[in-house]
């Protein structure tokens, strides 16, 4: 659902001291400029490798983190339509976490690798995915509004420079303009229903309103920054652009629905951008950091299913095992 | 001849839906993400099988809509066998469940598409074909767990024996059973459950498994008459959840 391009300060701060062959460097650079994508053999930089890695494995975890929350909801969907969504839907995420690993893993890191620095907290995933999801409005709330920030986001990402992560973000991004779809589907009958479904899903945008405006990173002029990530096209575009034009399509939206946001300053200015309050950066610092309403929870299941699986695992890799052939 | 109708197409109906509800709870947790793929495909499988039925029973037979027979019908109404009730335990139980009941389900669709009764039939030619794989992706890792690691081999044992004589309730007979044989809607629990051994047996023995010894008296049974575990009221309750709330809304 969502894959991060914030640097952190010792990253940046490697970025621009890390020497790299200046004649390689140059016609990598050069390629990038032409707009060609970099495959998995090619040479690369090594901070080049090492950010994609990252930013890939972090969305690859955010896409099977982000599915544990929805799919606590997919046993409760109140008919078959929305429950036949939501599966489809929740399966779609945990597709793109596989097809994501697969692309991280042409850098060089296993999805077992991965994984277990899922597990330690050495690697991060989406901040978005450490709330709760109370009610079924959550539900339609997550399926149109994160769903709908994370394809600004992928969108973007889609025009990088390396070749997999492009190719694996633009299917994904195919799949999640069906997600999108239900998730207004459901905002709609919501907020057209009765006064219990206007009234879950109003205290629903309450409680995002702020996960989604820290869902773009912080703002720019908070951010380390790398000239070198946006020569290299593996960061497009800037935190606050992003957010911007996630406001811009979305807010209206909602509103149109008799529905609103939980912040007076929410406006648009005549230079076509967005004010609004600033939110808690603490608060994002804190969630980032383990502190938030789900963290422990959301690894804690990650756990359980990493070990209470292993011996399956075990068992499928058993060198005594037969050839079996293909099923169809 | 509608009451045998019914009766049938409310087993079958309810036996996908709450298998369907119990296989999308690996959503998320499987052992490995291919796993949470699989048994979330077969989940909207099996849920569109209990919805199509649903339809047939709504359409053809005068019951109410599909959603409301899914969401609005009291415990003792339900009509699915104690098998698919049960919890998903850990991963040897629902693969297990899965290789013993969808046997059961391929060769009962494969039946059905003989059947008198014309939609029903139409029904099991789709139906048998979405089965089909997944019999495939059951005995493909039945296979190779029981001839995996030796923990494997005795999870697979242990979940099999536990499993045997929940898998035999299955084939429960109602009272319709000699109707629906003899006006060809339906050939039979008996023929269905021989067929069932026959099928099942050679797999489980190239799984280096042994076919657990029936013991007539231990059979679970109830599920086609009412009576249930006590899994599937909680069950129930959170598929509900959301519709208590407003019962009145559409959603």
């Amino acid at each position: 659902m969502y894959g991060s391009t914030n640097l952190s300060e010792e990253d940046a701060k490697r970025m621009n001291t890390t020497v790299e062959d200046p004649e390689k460097l140059e016609a990598f650079e050069s390629r990038i400029a032409r707009g060609e994508k970099i495959e998995p053999q090619d040479w690369m930089p090594v901070e080049y490798r090492k950010q994609l890695i990252r930013m890939i494995e972090q969305h690859a975890h955010s896409e099977i983190v982000g599915a544990l929350p929805e799919g606590t909801w997919i046993t409760r969907a109140p008919n078959f339509r929305r429950k036949l969504a939501l599966i489809a839907k929740v399966q779609d995420e945990i597709g793109h976490g596989q097809l994501l690993y697969s692309a991280a893993e042409t850098l060089g890191k296993t999805r077992e690798e991965m994984l277990n620095d899922l597990l330690s907290g050495k690697s991060k995933y989406s901040n978005v995915f450490n709330y709760p999801a109370n009610t079924w409005a959550d539900i339609a709330v997550i399926g149109f509004l994160v769903d709908g920030a994370a394809i600004v986001n992928q969108v973007i990402n889609s025009k990088g420079s390396y070749g997999p992560y492009c190719r694996a973000l633009e299917r994904i991004c195919y799949e999640e303009s069906f997600h999108l779809k239900q998730g207004h589907d459901n905002v709609v009958y919501l907020a057209t229903g009765t006064k219990h479904q206007r009234a879950i899903l109003q205290d629903a945008i309450n409680r995002w309103y702020i996960p989604l405006l820290h869902f773009f990173g912080p703002p720019d002029k908070m951010s380390a920054h790398s000239e070198k990530l946006m020569k290299w096209k593996v960061k497009l575009a800037s935190n606050d652009d992003m957010r911007n034009q996630f406001l811009d399509q979305y807010v209206p939206k909602i509103w149109e629905l008799d529905i609103t946001f939980p912040d007076p300053n929410l406006k648009k200015n005549n230079d076509g951008f967005w004010e609004f309050s600033d939110p808690d950066w603490n608060e994002f610092k804190r969630v980032i950091n383990g502190g938030g309403p789900c963290n422990a929870e959301r690894i804690a299941v990650r756990k359980f299913a990493e070990e209470a699986g292993r011996w399956v695992r075990q068992a499928l890799m058993n060198p005594t095992e037969k050839y079996v052939a293909p099923l169809a | 001849m509608s009451n045998a109708l019914k009766d049938l197409l409310f087993k079958m109906a309810d036996d996908a839906l709450v298998i369907g509800h119990r296989n999308s709870e690996w959503t998320g947790i499987g052992p490995m993400l291919e796993e949470d793929l699989a048994f979330s495909s077969m989940a909207q499988d099996k849920i569109g099988h209990a919805q199509a039925l649903y339809k047939i029973l709504n359409e053809v037979l005068g019951e109410a809509d599909a959603d409301t027979l899914a969401f609005k019908r009291e415990e003792k109404q339900f009509k699915c066998c104690q098998f698919v009730e049960q919890p998903i335990g850990e991963y040897d139980f629902s693969i297990v469940r899965q290789f013993l009941f969808d046997h059961a389900e391929l060769i009962r669709y494969d039946m059905l598409t003989q059947s008198s009764f014309q939609p029903l039939a139409q029904l099991a030619k789709k139906v048998k074909g979405e089965i089909k794989y997944h019999v495939m992706h059951a005995d493909s890792f039945v296979k190779q767990l029981g001839n995996g690691t030796e923990e494997s081999k005795a999870r697979l044992q242990s979940s099999l024996n536990y499993a045997w004589h929940l898998a035999l309730g299955i084939f429960e007979k109602s009272e319709f059973e000699n109707e629906l044989i003899s006006k060809n809607i339906f050939a039979g629990e008996d023929e269905l459950k021989k067929r069932w051994l026959e099928k099942t047996t050679p797999i489980i023995e190239a799984a280096n498994l042994k076919v657990p010894a029936t013991d007539e008296s231990k059979i679970i049974y109830g599920g086609r008459k009412g009576f249930h575990s006590e899994y599937l009221k909680p069950l129930l309750d959170e598929m509900c959840e959301v519709v208590r709330t407003d019962i009145d809304a559409e959603w």
